[in-house]
């Protein structure tokens, strides 16, 4: 099996860092990984994104055309990415900045207040972690919610490793939401 | 160390230099490989080497030949622009036989064009891009594992045959983070009985870029660089292939490309159509005598690349004569697409 995957966002959401996580954390369960972030030409309030592909086999392409799996995390971001899904996908998306709710009817979408969840459980500004947690509930086979510690370790540089234990907190509070797709 | 890690390509790159015996980077900043002398700026100092960031990519390049003169293993890397700016000392260190390892992280051209991943220079990489009769020996890795394994062949291959060593890789490598297991380091360097070391107790060693007398001094020097090079041809060639033993097509396509294309050829094999990819690793010395054996099998050939056919003259030279080849590419750090690969093999059927 191989899924493709988009984190989308306003650069400084975390939305490169969301995708490197998922990576570490899928790759200690043996799969195989690739992240290409969007890079360079950003403009500060713009758009950045990742593009992740995970696989049970050799990854052909890590170039992510038309996404099975979408988390997207700002306005800019819905409009850019929801047209480029594949059928039967999976949308995530952030309630608390996206007031418009996704148009495609062929697609599974989950709305999650990832803001306010971050907030109430300890990081205003971990929303992105919030998304990865629920992601991990909504697609079990990505990797196991435990894998998300090891991962933090390794993708936290030393100066911010002190956040790692709140950024688990709000990882599971993602993972124990109730979710169902819309 | 056996553990795989999630590494960005260019810090593979940077990493694999310093196990490879790389004590000396110079180098100026472009876009979209700065990951490499972020991460030798981090990491050369740790181990006792000297990272500079020169004042421009011509200072950086002179100081590269510099250090190879003096015998050390030594790296520079750049993006399109910055490399032809480095053409002039290119082409000096393959007149003086001088060692180098040099990565070009392609974006799109000409001139300054934008920081998108390409593979636009593979005319200037694999015919010599600055003047005069010479040769780099040129690899295109083809993930980040690669992009590692490659760094540390590179300057194994600069030191054997003392020629310049370019790593083509393009921007979508370069960020690209995947697992990877480090290589090994290298714990003895190759003795340089050449290099500029101080003369005291035994004749000079001279290492020199002009060759003025007697008249045929520089021709008998061009002559020797290509007896070097037909070693290289005979001894050093690199190519992948994949699903090419039942194959009766044949996609070509190096870096990138040939990632995307093999996801193209799942697609196809899943219905039914045989095709299969033949992947150039060095692009010079150029895979001549395997690609026209892998010609007369199939029906045809599409090369795919991030440009708007450069290696494809390549493909045609070598195995034009058994088969007819197509090409598909885009320019201006644009990636060709799946499906329009899918599509151009399917209208061979």
């Amino acid at each position: 099996m191989t899924k493709e995957l988009i984190f989308a966002g306003f650069g400084g959401q975390g939305v490169i860092l969301a995708g490197k996580i998922l990576c570490i954390a899928a790759m200690k369960e043996d799969k195989c990984v690739s992240h290409i972030p969007s890079y360079g030409a950003e403009m500060r309030g713009g758009t950045a994104n990742c593009s992740v592909v995970v696989a049970d086999e050799e990854i052909a392409s890590p170039v992510v055309e038309h996404p099975d799996i979408c988390i997207v995390l700002n306005k800019p971001s819905l409009d850019k990415f929801e047209p480029r899904m594949k059928e039967g996908g999976i949308l995530i998306y952030n309630t608390s900045l996206i007031e418009n709710k996704p148009k495609r009817t062929d697609i599974k979408v989950y709305g999650i207040d990832c803001n306010r969840i971050a907030a109430e459980n300890g990081s205003e500004r971990a929303g992105n972690m919030v998304a990865l947690g629920a992601l991990v509930k909504i697609v079990p086979w990505l990797c196991s919610v435990d894998s998300f510690a090891y991962a933090l370790d390794q993708a936290i540089s030393a100066r911010n490793k002190k956040f790692n234990e709140v950024n688990l907190k709000v990882i599971k509070a993602g993972y124990d939401l109730p979710l169902n797709a819309q | 160390m056996s553990e795989k890690i999630l590494m960005k390509g260019n810090e593979a790159i940077g990493e694999a230099a310093i196990l490879a015996g790389c004590r000396h980077y110079f180098a100026y900043p472009i876009t979209p490989q700065n990951e490499i002398p972020a991460y030798m700026a981090k990491r050369l100092p740790e181990v006792g080497g000297t990272f500079l960031q020169a004042e421009s990519e011509l200072a950086a390049v002179s100081m590269v030949m510099g250090a190879s003169a003096g015998g050390a293993r030594v790296m520079t890397s750049s993006s399109s622009p910055g490399i032809s700016l480095k053409q002039e000392g290119i082409s000096y260190m393959s007149g003086a036989q001088l060692p180098a390892v040099i990565v070009n992280m392609m974006r799109g051209g000409p001139g300054l064009g934008n920081i998108a991943g390409a593979q636009g220079d593979y005319f200037q990489a694999t015919r010599g891009g600055g003047n005069g009769d010479y040769h780099v020996l040129v690899i295109a890795p083809g993930n980040v594992q690669e992009l590692a394994d490659y760094t540390v062949k590179a300057f194994e291959l600069a030191d054997k045959y003392r020629i310049v060593c370019m790593i083509l890789g393009d921007g979508y490598l370069g960020q690209m983070s995947e697992p990877l297991v480090l290589p090994k380091a290298v714990d003895k360097l190759p003795p340089k009985d050449w290099a500029l070391t101080g003369a005291k107790g035994r004749e000079p060693h001279i290492i020199a870029s002009l060759r003025l007398n007697p008249d045929n001094y520089l021709e008998k020097h061009v002559y020797d660089l290509y007896e070097n090079y037909k070693k290289i041809e005979e001894n050093e060639v690199i190519y992948d292939t994949q699903n090419m033993e039942d194959a009766d097509y044949m996609i070509v396509a190096y870096g990138t490309a040939s990632r995307i294309c093999k996801k193209a050829i799942r697609l196809l094999r899943a219905e039914g159509i045989k095709v299969g990819l033949f992947r150039p690793v060095t692009l010079w010395p150029f895979p001549k005598k395997e690609i026209a054996e892998a010609a007369k099998k199939v029906k045809k050939i599409l090369t795919v690349e991030m440009s708007m056919g450069q290696m494809v003259q390549d493909v045609q030279i070598n195995a034009g004569k058994y088969c007819d080849v197509d090409f598909l590419g885009r320019p201006g750090g644009m990636l060709p697409e799946v499906e329009k690969i899918v599509q151009r093999v399917k209208s061979y059927v």
